[in-house]
């Protein structure tokens, strides 16, 4: 972890808004909880001891219900709200003792931001709103357009350039917003609940567009945002706040799979699963596989020995070649065929680990076997039906199912293949005929 | 035991005594102040008064045109021509430029103070009770301190207008900037922007609509409290009324009271149409 370069190192940092934020910040050390703290001093302690690292070409989300803290904390980083106490560095340098001067230099060159509502300045063009950055910066008005442009073509928008923002819609006025951080070439880009105020469509639409451009532009993003599946999808990994204090921070799964408290699991549960979990983490070690060299005869012993109708076929080193089912090995015996190669049907589907399992719906409906994970043409592991079934089961609220019968049906099958260790995933196949 | 009395507070000796030593001490500087605008209210007179006054009229009539509609242009000229026929042409040009010279230093004032206002909220609630009291204090009040440090004639009708019409000046510049989104100052302020540049390129265009609403107000009550201050001098409209009350001349009482109405028609209108250029631009 230490050979990652963090571009944003937030250490011990606690907002607190009031005049008697030096009390309040006393008792606060002193262990007294934020409702005591905030009772006494009348004080309102948005941000509670936090403390991060964002590595250079993350999207680092924070996330949290209103009145968590979370837009004071992405504040603090830009020092619209200067942390009460606590060290906030940027690229090495610590922002909170800058000078103003200096401050602004880092606004305009290094760190940009996205609204909520969008922050657009209604009196001037689409064009001038994005040039806002280059402005302040003292370009010349030449390579401000130039600039402006080339962002507003990242965004989609080309061609409204001339537009006021009042004309656009939502979405478009967002990207006018996500145009105008651009276009400073900054590398950190804070988004405070960037996509909060779109519609559902619109929101997962602009998702995706972020997820695409970051593919390309390596932006290191804060994102701030108070819905959970957003933060689990654009998060490479996820801070979690409550009443100004971060509570966990991890990648989408390992707070998914392993909450740190009640409060982030009762959160959790609304989470839908196969949109975050992926094949590596359910996936299980494929043992009905057979080597290639191997004939049709030891073919028939491991299935026999496995109890399953299908195997595997594998090189040294666990390069997949295919599959052969149980009818054609029988037919290969008998007519005393030596080689496993004419009754392997390489035709299988595959998937990556990195597969979302809501992709692997389809693929498993489809197949008779096991899904095969497969790495670099290595065959790393298989996902039966039910292991799917259930790793999308556990953990699903009881709000979504339809009623009580459901639920128990759904945890009758993911029962038995949660219970199995290794042996389970042949006789799960089983259980999938 | 006597319920009826309480030792007496000499609030009025201290006024009184308060204003003598500021006509003692300071006497250079209302000399300096009331030299100053009797040249600016005689200057814009002279301008208004040289040309004859049918040129004037048509003036006026193209620049109503202008900025809202050919109708309003002939409305004024019609009625611009009707002060003239009236004979009150003179005292209408007199009492308008002593209402511009008013409103223009009480906006130049004001404004800034509102921004001030704006920003400090310390000041804000300071500046809001003299405010209060300076709106709800009896306008001929004004006219006598006024008397006592510039003497008879225009410029203490000028000191009064300011002093009474400052209020919305102050109140709707801060209003209005205080409307301002803040996440939008946010945005100006996350990109590196000074202080300065949000307020011009950021809070003041945006909070403009109000601004002007500030400014029609202020140009009312301008030209309500320089028609007060004919008694004392002034000249112009509020002469006549004030020569038609004394003399207990209805005619020409309503004439001069008819020409305040229609200059006040005009100016409002006037000032209400860069209010709504204003909003139109800044509108989502």
């Amino acid at each position: 972890m230490d050979d990652v370069r963090h571009t944003i190192e937030v250490e011990g940092v606690y907002k607190v808004f009031g005049r008697r934020a030096d009390t309040a910040l006393k008792m606060l050390h002193e262990g007294h909880d934020r409702d005591a703290v905030e009772e006494a001093t009348s004080a309102v302690c948005a941000v509670i001891d936090a403390s991060f690292k964002v590595a250079e070409g993350e999207i680092f989300v924070i996330m949290g219900l209103s009145g968590s803290g979370k837009s004071t904390l992405v504040r603090t980083l830009n020092l619209i709200h200067p942390p009460t106490t606590g060290v906030v560095r940027i690229n090495g340098t610590d922002i909170t003792t800058l000078s103003p001067r200096r401050l602004r230099e880092l606004r305009t060159s290094t760190v940009s931001m996205v609204f909520q509502h969008f922050g657009l300045f209604p009196h001037r063009t689409v064009l001038q709103n994005a040039e806002w950055g280059l402005e302040v910066a003292g370009l010349p008005v030449e390579e401000r357009h130039v600039k402006a442009m080339e962002a507003l073509e990242l965004v989609g928008l080309k061609g409204w350039e001339d537009s006021y923002p009042g004309e656009l819609s939502g979405g478009m006025q967002q990207r006018v917003g996500l145009a105008r951080a651009l276009a400073t070439d900054a590398d950190i880009l804070l988004m405070d609940e960037a996509f909060s105020a779109l519609d559902p469509l619109i929101r997962g639409e602009m998702q995706e567009q972020l997820v695409e451009l970051q593919q390309t532009l390596k932006k290191t993003i804060v994102f701030i945002t108070h819905d959970l599946n957003e933060a689990m999808y654009l998060g490479d990994r996820i801070a979690v706040m409550k009443d100004g204090r971060i509570v966990q921070i991890g990648s989408a799964e390992e707070i998914l799979q392993d909450p740190a408290n009640d409060y982030v699991e009762a959160f959790v549960q609304d989470v839908d699963r196969s949109r975050v979990l992926t094949a590596s983490s359910v996936m299980e070690e494929p043992i009905a596989t057979i080597l290639r060299r191997e004939g049709p005869k030891a073919a028939l012993r491991t299935m026999r020995q496995r109890q399953v109708s299908a195997l595997f076929v594998v090189d040294p080193g666990r390069r997949l070649v295919g599959v052969t089912l149980d009818d054609d090995v029988m037919e290969a015996v008998r007519s005393g065929e030596h080689s496993l190669d004419p009754i392997t049907t390489s035709e299988v589907p595959t998937v990556s680990p990195d597969t979302l399992l809501a992709d692997l719906l389809v693929p498993s409906a489809e197949s008779r076997l096991p899904l095969p994970v497969v790495e670099d043409g290595k065959l790393v592991g298989v996902i039966p039906r039910v292991t799917l079934l259930a790793a999308l089961a556990t953990g699903t609220p009881n709000g979504v199912a339809d009623g009580p019968a459901d639920d128990g049906a759904l945890e009758s099958v993911a029962e038995p293949a949660a219970s199995h260790e290794p042996p389970g995933s042949p006789d799960a196949e089983e259980v999938s005929e | 035991m006597d319920l009826d009395r309480l030792p007496r507070i000499a609030v009025g000796d201290w006024v009184d005594a308060g204003v003598d030593w500021l006509t003692d001490n300071l006497i250079w500087f209302f000399d300096g102040v009331s030299a100053f605008m009797s040249a600016l209210v005689g200057w814009l007179e002279t301008a208004l008064l040289f040309p004859p006054s049918l040129v004037v009229v048509l003036a006026f009539a193209v620049i109503g045109a202008l900025l809202r509609s050919w109708k309003f242009g002939l409305f004024t000229a019609l009625s611009f021509a009707l002060i003239v026929s009236m004979n009150m042409w003179d005292a209408a040009m007199s009492t308008l430029s002593l209402v511009l010279v008013a409103s223009l230093i009480t906006v130049t004032i004001g404004v800034p103070f509102g921004i001030l206002a704006a920003r400090k909220n310390g000041f804000s609630t300071f500046v809001r009770p003299v405010l209060d009291f300076m709106q709800t204090m009896p306008s001929f009040v004004y006219l006598i301190p006024a008397i006592v440090f510039f003497g008879i004639g225009k410029v203490p009708g000028v000191v009064a207008t300011i002093v009474f019409s400052m209020p919305p000046a102050v109140r709707l510049t801060e209003l209005g900037l205080r409307q301002v989104d803040k996440e939008v100052v946010e945005a100006g302020e996350a990109f590196g922007a000074s202080p300065s540049r949000i307020l011009t390129r950021i809070q003041v265009p945006l909070a403009l609509p109000t601004i002007m609403a500030g400014v029609n107000q202020v140009i009312m009550l301008a030209l309500s409290m320089v028609v007060i201050a004919g008694i004392v001098g002034a000249g112009g409209l509020g002469a006549m009324v004030f020569r038609g009350v004394t003399r207990l001349d209805v005619g020409l009482g309503f004439e001069g009271g008819l020409s305040v109405v229609i200059l006040a028609i005009f100016l409002d209108r006037i000032t209400s149409a860069f209010g709504e250029r204003a909003s139109k631009r800044t509108s989502r």
